[in-house]
Order: C-alpha cells, then structure tokens, then sequence
C-alpha cells in the first residue's frame, strides 16, 4: 500500500498540541496508524512539545508534593507491557475503538443512491462519519464550511486528477470544488471529517444527482 | 539496581548518568542564555526513567519528579488550568510515569517528549473532557535492551530542538508556544516552525522501515 495523500504539517501539529476538535484527532489517529510517513513526521511535532517542556518555566508545586507522590505510587502496580492493538481487520484500531467493533459493527443509516452513513458520536465542535458510497457512484453533495477531510478506508474515489486509496487523505477548504467520484471496483469506505455540521441534501433521487453538481 | 542519591546524575554506575557541568544558570541574565542551559542540562532523564521502569527506583522517581512535576505545572496552567487543578494533574501526569514506565523506550522518544505527551492528553481529559483517539500502537517485537546509541539520539534529538527553540525570533517562539499551550485554534496553527524537524522524522522512519522490513 502506497499512501500519496497525506496529512498536512498544519494537521500534525496541531495533533501534537492537543489542539484539533475530538473528530480531526480520530481521523488524524486513523491515518497515522496507516502510514508511518507521518507516524514518524508526528514523533518530531511531540518532540517540539518535549523540548517546549524542557525549556519551560517553573512553578513549584506545594511543599509536600514529592511526599504525597511517593505515597500515592506505594502500591501502585506497574502496568505490564500491553498487548498492541491489533487491526481487526479493515478499520485501524483507534477508529474500530469508536466504532466498537470492525465494519460489521457500523451501524449504518441509508441516505439516499445506496450511499450510507454512520455518524460517530464525538464532542460538538466537529463531526465524523463514515460514508459508504457503491462502486462507481458519486460522492453525495454535501455542503460544508470549514475544513474537510476525507480517509479513504477500503476502495478508492477519484476527485479531479487525483485518485485517493486506502490510508489516502483528502484534505478540502470550503472554497474547494469538489466532485469526489467512486471508482468502480470495491465499494468505497470514508472516514469524513468537518469542522461544522455536514449538510447533506438527502433522499436525492438518482436523476437529480446530475442537478446538484454531484 | 537501586540508586542512592536522590540527585539526578550523581550515580555513575550505570555510567549512563553523565552530569556534565551546567554553565552555572547565576550568570546568565538574559532569559534565551537561561533557556540554552536549561536544553543543555545533560542529566541522564532516560537513564533515571529506566530505573523506574526495571526496579522501581523511588529515588530515581524523586528525581525525575523534582525535574518535570514542575514543568507539567507550568505547562498546564498555561494552558488555563487553575492552580489547584494543574497540581492535581500534574500529580497524575508523574504517577502515570510510573505506572507507565514500561512503555517507555528511550530510542524512540526523550524523556521530555514522553512527559509532554502524557500531560498533553491529561490537560484533553481534564480541561476538554473529551476522548483522544491514538494511533495503533506499533508492535516493535520483544524488547532487546534498547540501542544506546539510538537512545541518545533521542535525547540529543529534544536537546537539539531545544537549543534551536532558544534562538529563534522571540515572536516566532512565543507562536509555537502559544499553539502548544493552546492559545491557538488549529486553523490558526502555522505549520511553518524554523525548528530543524528533518532529522527526527528520518531517524524514526529509518526504524520504522526496519521494523516493517522485519515483519515481512
């Protein structure tokens, strides 16, 4: 697997920082777990967090503090070295984490064009879902402000001249015009992100898609 | 192995702890000269966490407490936790230390960066309240006792960026702060840091590459 699309330095930081809404993070963590490129891009944004703590200021903490920690890890078991998380199959382990299971876990809702939709529970500042869209269908229209970013998990979609694949991210501005096509072959499975709530136009007769530029 | 001073880098036992003599912080005035030998400290912090994490070291524990615990204060309350708050995380932040210990693999993060870590997802749990999802942990295989030489690249990795930090433009350090302690939204991070961030993602690709090559 060769992953052309990837995250933005931008994306990265701001992961390291601790600073993306809770949805971004899931997809960030998908990614991540899918390419070491930025695995390892990511180890050197928490090493300017490391070093940001190194040179940082001080502030003593109360006078008994030291004591109270060595008295709060008396007893306290060393965890063991913990089983990694094993992909279950097609969803990377932070997202099967959210999903509760692998992809026959998704609880999925019809939106219309045999296009489905699962919308993921996370805080409210974004949201996340995952979309699948029928081999050789075209993306449902969706509005959007913000940023948008598109994980493609299984199958691939086609957005202009580029081609996106398993672990290739999408990453769209809303002045972007996009009409992102399902290529034929497997079915295609996205992780979707967006900064606001996705707008979708809904229950869109197939003749219509054309109409509304999708 | 227990350590017997209480004071990092004063063992030479394992002969990791290395104290190297610290330009004396009393004369340097001005705050960058301050934050140089902060970044140049030179205390063995891998080789004090490894205590902790093969014996239990209560002493090698203190040390490192007395080094970050105030730093992880500092850095959460920065971040706009009150004071009582950002003490009682940073109480939670050194006991996971502990109790994380074994995950720890000083070839492929300083301690510092580790430390960051694990205080940046307490500062989401306890200011945010919300889940952090994390990469698939890596399975990087039986641990053989880690590469010297790799784990002093790491340190030298967060000591080198360190320095770096110190000497840019003071309104270019105060924005990647800024973006760390979250005074930022992520639109508004700039991705652009003039810290020199290549070597580190080379050396950890080339192990991951290696690791990958293993595997298969």
């Amino acid at each position: 697997m060769t992953i052309r699309h990837h995250l933005s330095d931008q994306l990265l930081m701001g992961y390291a920082a601790g600073q993306l809404p809770e949805a971004f993070n899931l997809v960030v963590a998908t990614h991540v777990s899918l390419c070491d490129d930025c695995r390892a891009q990511l180890a050197s944004y928490d090493a300017v967090g490391g070093a940001l703590l190194e040179v940082a200021d001080e502030i003593a903490l109360g006078e008994d503090a030291l004591i109270d920690a060595l008295a709060r890890i008396e007893g306290l078991p060393q965890a063991t070295r913990a089983e990694p998380l094993k992909p279950a199959g097609i969803l990377p382990a932070p997202l099967a984490d959210y999903v509760g299971g692998d992809l026959s876990a998704v609880r999925w809702q019809r939106i219309g064009g045999g296009v489905k939709q699962a919308i993921l529970p996370t805080s409210r500042d974004a949201t996340v879902r995952l979309l699948y869209i029928p081999a050789g269908t075209a993306v449902p229209d969706h509005g959007h402000k913000g940023m948008e970013l598109t994980l493609v998990l299984q199958g691939a979609f086609a957005d202009d001249n580029a081609r996106f694949g398993r672990g290739d991210l999408e990453i769209a501005d809303e002045e972007m015009e996009h009409t992102p096509v399902a290529l034929a072959g497997e079915d295609c499975i996205c992780l979707a992100a967006t900064d606001a709530p996705l707008r979708f136009r809904g229950m869109l007769p197939r003749l219509a898609q054309p109409l509304f530029r999708i | 192995m227990m350590l017997e001073a209480t004071r990092p880098g004063m063992t030479e036992q394992s002969g990791l702890l290395r104290p190297k003599g610290a330009a004396s912080r009393a004369d340097l005035p001005r705050k960058k000269d301050r934050l140089v030998a902060k970044a140049v400290d030179g205390t063995d912090w891998a080789a004090l966490l490894l205590q902790v994490r093969d014996h239990q070291d209560r002493a090698a524990f203190a040390a490192l407490f007395r080094h970050f615990a105030p730093r992880v204060k500092a850095f959460l309350m920065k971040s706009g936790a009150p004071a009582s708050v950002a003490e009682e995380c940073a109480q939670d932040v050194m006991a996971t230390l502990w109790q994380k210990a074994h995950l720890f693999d000083p070839a492929r993060a300083s301690v510092s960066t580790w430390v960051y870590t694990i205080a940046r997802n307490k500062r989401i749990d306890a200011l945010r309240k919300d889940r952090r999802a994390e990469p698939e942990d890596i399975d990087w295989g039986p641990e053989p006792e880690p590469d010297q030489a790799e784990a002093m690249e790491a340190q030298q990795d967060t000591d080198r960026l360190g320095r770096a930090l110190a000497s840019l433009p003071q309104k270019q350090r105060a924005l990647i702060e800024r973006a760390y302690f979250g005074d930022l939204s992520h639109s508004e991070i700039a991705a652009e840091t003039g810290l020199p961030l290549g070597t580190i993602k080379s050396r950890i690709r080339l192990a991951l590459d290696k690791l990958r090559h293993h595997m298969t």
